[in-house]
This record gives C-alpha cells, structure tokens and sequence, in this order.
C-alpha cells in the first residue's frame, strides 16, 4: 500500500500528543482516509535482556520488575515461575494465591487504566477522569497489601515475601464491593453510550481469520473471537482452583475489546473474591533456605515461562549455566504480538480513529523495545556488527544520502583518540 | 455639542461596556467557570479564578515563532481579524436594555457575518503556517464550517420571522413583549447552542483541533502573543455566542428590560449575566457527556438532523404568527 503515494503523508509519532511512549507511524492518507500505514519502532531500548546477563536470579528479580509500571508483578511472576521450573520447587499454596491475588489486582489496574486511555483518546475525557477515580479503589488496595502502589516487588523465587492478614482481606472484599458496583455502572454506560458507540463501533476491525493469523493475545484476539488465555490454557499460580470465564466477543472492533476488557475486570473481581474468602493456611516459600542456598543449585537447563500479563500471552524464557546468573533471559511482550493487527486495522480506517486504533491493544511500547545489536562479533551472520564495522555502515549510510544532514561531526572528535574536548573552532 | 456626546457616549460602548474591557474581562471570567464546572463534572478541582488571566498573560511574554514555511503576513494577521470580528458583533447585540449599543434594521447578518469571522481566521492562520497538521485542521475547520453554519443561520431566522424584522434589538424587544414565544422556539434554541458548540470547536465537535489525533491542528505551530489572542478570541466568542442566543430565545433582559433608571441598568445587566451563564453552562454539561465525533459524523448529524428540523421550526413560526393574529398586539 505504501507505493500509494497520493495524498498527504502524515508522521504519527514519535513524539505525538496521542503516544504516551515513542513509535512511528507514517500514514499516507486520502483526504480523512489512511491509504497506507507503516510503523517503525524500538526507540526506546533500555538493553534489559543484556542487564539481565550481570546480575544474580534475585537481583534480577529486581531489575525486570522495572521493565513495566503497569504489569510489573506480571514480568516478576513470569520470571520467577521460570526459576522455580529450573530448580523443580513446589510452590506453597498461600503463596500461589497470593500471587494469583495480586496478579488480578493488577489486572483491574490495568484495564481501568487502558479505559481511561481509550476515552481520553476519543475526546471522552470524563470517562478518563472517571476511570482514573475508580482505579484508585484497586490502587490502594495494593500499596496496602505490598506496600507499594507500582512495583509491589511481592515475588521471590519459591514464593511471596509479604503475607495477606486477615484485615487485609476484609479490607479487599469491601473495596471488591464498591469496585463492583462502579464496574456494573461502566458495564451498562459505556457500550450504551451513542457517541461512544458512534466512534468505536466497526473501527479498527481484525477479524477471527486475521487475529488467528498474526497471533493476537490478550484482549485484542479474545474481542476477535480467538478465546486464548494461559490462565485457561496452562493454568499457573492458583488459576486451576478458581471459577472464571475468559469473556469472548465475535465483533473485533474497539467496541468489542472495550466489552471485553470491562468484562475481564467483572472476572478478576471474581476471582479476588474466591481468593480473599478461599486462602489457605501456610507456609509462604517453598523452601526455608535462604534464596543464594537455592540458587547455587541451579542446574544447567532451560525454561519457557508463560503467563496472562492484562495486556495478553508474556512469555520469558530463560537458560542457565549452573552459576547463579542466568545465560540468557528473552522476554516476548504482548504488545509485539498484537503490533501487526494495529497496521492492518489502520488501512482503510479514518485519520480521526488512529489514536483509538493504536491505544486499542493496549500497547506498552518501550517494553516492546528488545531489538540488540551484537557487539563481539563472535556470533557472526550477515546482521552481525562489531562497533568499527557499525560504525562504518553509519558513514555509508550518511554518505548514499547526501542531503541528509549528519547528527554531529563533533562527536568523532569525542571517540578519536586524537581529538580532546575544547578544541572545536 | 451632542456630537461630542455622542463620540463619548460611542467611545465608551466601543472600550469599556459592553466592548473591549468588559468583554476581555467576562470572556476570562467565562472560560474560569466553564473549565471550573467541567473539573466538578469530572470529579476534579478546577483552576483558581484567575487561571484563565495568569495563563494569558504567561503566555503574553512569551517568544511568538513565525515557521519557516509559513506565510508570515498572513500568519501574523489572522489571530487579528478574528479577535476584532468578534468584538465588533457585541456592539449589534443587546446587552442591558432591549436596544443594543449599535442597531440597524439587518444587523443580525451582521452579527453571523462577524460570527463566522473567527473560524476564517483560523482557516487562513492553519493553512499559511505550513503544517501539515494544521492544514488537516483546516480542511477540517472549513468543513465543519460548511456543516454548521446553514443549521445556525436557520434557527436565528426562527425569531427574526417571528419578529418580522432582521435587527437584534427589535428581536429581542418581540420575545420580551411576548415571552411564550421562548418555548415555541425551544427546538431553534437547541439546535443553535449544537451550532455554537460546533463554532467553538468544543467537544463533541472539537474535531479540528482534537489534541489527541492532530496535537491541536490549526494551532499547532502559533505559540506566545498569537496563541494568547485565539484563545482570548474564543474565550470572547463564547460570551459573545451566548449574548447572541439569550437576545434571539431567551429575550436578553426581559423581564428587567421594563424598569427605569439606574435600577433598570443594574438589574437588565444582572439579567443578562444569568442568562449568558446559563446558556454557557449548558454548552459546557455537553462538553462533558459525549464523546468527539469524526468529522463525517459531524456533518452528517447537522445536514441529516437539524437543517429539517431548523426548516421545520420556521414553519411552525410561520403558522403560529398565522394563528395567533390579532392575540399579539
């Protein structure tokens, strides 16, 4: 579509009122209409997955926690699950519902959050306020069982390192209730809303075939019809012994994403209420030892750890050498794999609808970022650069484009060892 | 000797009331009360009163960039012409007796003519900064434009057939002489204050600057003194929309309109502060409610929607004015 070359071409991004975070959109639009939609992204790489290589399991525990504010306890789960796969440690069942308990919590944060978005998005900005109040309920719900309002750092490896007391547990249930009664609210409104309706309805449609096709996770393929959910699927932490519905909806439009993410919130109420009145008596880790006790154990192997993050399927997978750092950690974020499903439902829509188009997978962007560069060159291939050969493609690059303006001469002077600083005319 | 006076007398309308010094402070005052009942609606604080003013004046001082790209004359005119469209259209709209500042038999056109001044400005201001998002706000500015405009023009000709005349004041002196003529025109009422939104470019109808899809469209590139007069102009225009609408449906300072004297002034301006105020209230619950529109939706409600029920409401005037011959004095 990008030969199209009729029209306007618009930047989205990366720097847009309607992004929160950096990506690209350049979008060749038809007057109102997007003939065309390219995306570009990882402005953002933080080189987490190399951070990971230098520390120790539980520091890494830490680190990866930061990789998102909004599912942090997601990527601490996903990890440590993937650890306790590697030692062959039984979790303790208070620990796994603490988990589970904390998982939903999020989860409810999230998709209030996501609504929010969505409404500021469509110019709905008292369905944003709204949302946020709302979300509170959820947010002092978890400073006051974690502590912490955004990193609630509960996971260790083997377990939890906070326990639910039972004023916290009647706290929950009462807040469970008001939160219920402000979900039924949204349920009702929301979708009933006509200029909602009138801006969400048959937008940004992936159909069940195309969904299927592009692997869509989370929200945006259960609005589509694909009923994928690892709680479901390969059930982890206390999801086996707990009764919810992975709420489905065959339209695949915003309407339905935002159906079924306020549904989803109905279900981790749900299933925060089993777990509040269900918890059972004991130990919290699996293990008395300290954790470096554990860790000196690890065997050589490698695990594949899955988990239903609010935004989809996150996958870690992680490989050990027998020391106690990992020799590898890749991490699969949801938001890669619902990108693909945003630049197909762009085409053809409307340039009013892209900010809802874009926000309506729910994107985490900078934790998308995982594109490396090698720099040892020991790992060979056509991609592979050490930093001279890196270095020497730039200048190509600069010089096949002779109108392009280079960044800075300024800044061989600052590698060179012949050049010193002050020096510059 | 009465010219004098009455140079006086013009100079003071013009500078003082109801021209520029009140219209500057009301318009500030106006757009404090819209963005402070708008946090209440949402559940939020709201500024303190005197945001509005801190905020222009911050951004008085401010360096005002002309783009490279930009047709500097025009971009440096256009938040001018808007300003003094706008002011100049109080002087034909009645303020606190029934007989406005200035009057003319035709000067209602006046008023929508000047009305309509602001959003050409915008228009030449986004399209001459060499933007591309202010050019898609413009296109979408003049669009909108083309679906309002006919709508708004309709239902201020609802009164004037009622009052067979074309000039503001006789309009507002025929519903204040006869005052249930405000519930026959209640649809025309409706259907301009959707149209006054749609000109202020307030939600649902902010289209051509929606922040979150074009990051303010036709103003994307003004900054500093330019940027402060649009927003005093649309901060005047709101006041000046809601004058507009009190005088056509609401019969301006009815029922103060008839009391002699100081009294009679005090009270018609009191009067006329409520009734704007309330009509600024309504327009700012709306903003609150709903959604933003596509822009297609936008035209589409006002053609499909309110020119037939805009042409429907001059019948109905027309067959009232018919049946109650001979009732109205």
């Amino acid at each position: 579509m990008s030969e199209q070359k009729a029209g306007t071409e618009i930047p989205v991004g990366p720097q847009h009122p309607s992004l929160k975070e950096p990506a690209n959109f350049t979008l060749n639009v038809d007057g109102e209409v997007i003939t065309g939609a390219e995306m570009k992204l990882s402005y953002n790489h933080r080189g987490i997955e190399q951070a990971v290589l230098g520390n120790s399991y539980i520091e890494n525990i830490y680190l990866l926690e930061r990789i998102c504010g909004i599912c942090s306890h997601a990527h601490t789960s996903a990890f440590t699950q993937g650890v306790e796969e590697l030692l062959d440690l039984d979790v303790p069942p208070r620990a796994r519902y603490i988990r589970t308990l904390i998982g939903e919590l999020e989860r409810i944060h999230s998709h209030m959050l996501w609504l929010g978005v969505a409404g500021h998005e469509i110019g709905f900005d008292t369905l944003w306020q709204y949302a946020w109040r709302d979300r509170e309920i959820v947010m002092d719900l978890l400073e006051e069982i974690t502590g912490n309002r955004v990193h609630y750092s509960i996971n260790t490896i083997g377990g939890v390192r906070e326990d639910l007391t039972d004023d916290q547990r009647e706290t929950i249930l009462a807040g469970m209730d008001d939160l219920q009664e402000r979900i039924d609210f949204y349920q009702e409104t929301v979708p009933n809303e006509q200029t909602v309706r009138m801006r969400c309805e048959n937008v940004g449609v992936v159909p069940k075939d195309l969904a299927r096709e592009y692997c869509a996770v989370g929200a945006v393929g259960r609005a589509s019809g694909v009923p994928t959910d690892v709680r479901k699927d390969a059930p982890y932490a206390a999801y086996d012994d707990v009764d919810f519905d992975v709420i489905t909806d065959d339209r695949g439009d915003l309407l339905a994403r935002t159906v079924v993410r306020i549904g989803e919130i109905a279900q981790a109420i749900r299933i925060i209420r089993q777990v509040a009145e269900r918890i059972p008596e004991g130990d919290l880790k699996a293990s008395a030892k300290p954790p470096q006790a554990l860790l000196a154990q690890v065997p050589e192997d490698d695990a594949v750890s899955r988990y239903e993050a609010p935004r989809g399927e996150l996958i870690h997978y992680i490989r050990s050498d027998g020391t106690d750092t990992p020799a590898r950690v890749h991490i699969r974020v949801p938001t890669l794999a619902n990108w693909p499903t945003v630049v197909e439902s762009l085409k053809g829509s409307y340039i009013a609808d892209t900010p809802i188009v874009v926000a309506g997978i729910d994107p985490c962007i900078s934790c998308t970022s995982r594109i490396g560069v090698e720099t040892d060159g020991s790992h060979g291939g056509e991609n592979a650069f050490d930093l001279d050969e890196l270095r020497e493609y730039g200048i190509d690059w600069y010089d096949e484009r002779g109108n392009v303006e280079r960044p800075s001469t300024a800044g061989e002077g600052r590698t060179a060892t012949d050049g010193t600083e002050g020096e510059r005319p | 000797m009465s010219l004098e006076l009455d140079l006086a007398t013009g100079l003071l309308y013009l500078l003082v009331f109801p021209g520029f010094a009140f219209l500057f402070a009301y318009g500030l005052t106006a757009e404090f009360l819209d963005r402070k009942l708008y946090a209440r609606l949402q559940n939020r604080v709201g500024p303190p009163p005197l945001q509005p003013l801190a905020d222009f004046l911050k951004l008085l001082s401010k360096e005002s960039v002309v783009p490279d790209n930009a047709t500097a004359r025009i971009y440096n005119a256009a938040p001018l012409t808007g300003l003094a469209g706008v002011f100049t259209a109080m002087l034909y709209i009645p303020v606190w007796t029934e007989q406005a500042a200035f009057a003319f038999e035709g000067d209602l056109v006046v008023v929508l003519f000047l009305l309509s001044l602001p959003s050409f400005s915008l228009f030449f201001g986004g399209w001459y900064s060499g933007n591309v998002f202010s050019r898609i706000g413009t296109t979408r500015t003049i669009t909108q434009l083309f679906g309002y405009e006919i709508p708004f023009f309709l239902a201020a000709f609802a009164p004037a057939v009622a009052a067979g005349s074309l000039s503001t004041s006789e309009i507002t002196a025929f519903i204040g002489a006869n005052p249930w003529y405000v519930l026959v025109l209640l649809p025309a009422f409706a259907i301009a204050l959707l149209s006054l939104q749609a000109k202020l470019e307030r939600i649902p109808f902010d289209i051509p600057e929606a922040e979150t899809e074009l990051a303010t469209g036709t103003l994307v590139e003004y900054s500093g003194r330019k940027l402060a007069l649009f927003r005093l102009t649309k901060d005047v225009e709101l006041v000046v929309g809601a004058a507009l609408l009190s005088a056509l449906f609401l019969g301006g300072p009815y029922p103060a309109g008839s009391i002699e004297g100081f009294a009679g002034v005090a009270a018609g301006v009191v009067v006329f502060l409520v009734k704007t105020l309330a009509v600024i209230a309504l327009l700012t619950v709306l903003k609150a409610v709903v959604a933003r529109l596509r822009i297609e939706q936008m035209v589409s409600v006002f053609y499909r929607v309110l020119v037939p029920v805009a042409l429907s409401q001059i019948a109905v005037v027309l067959l009232v004015g018919l049946y109650t011959e001979g009732l109205i004095p």
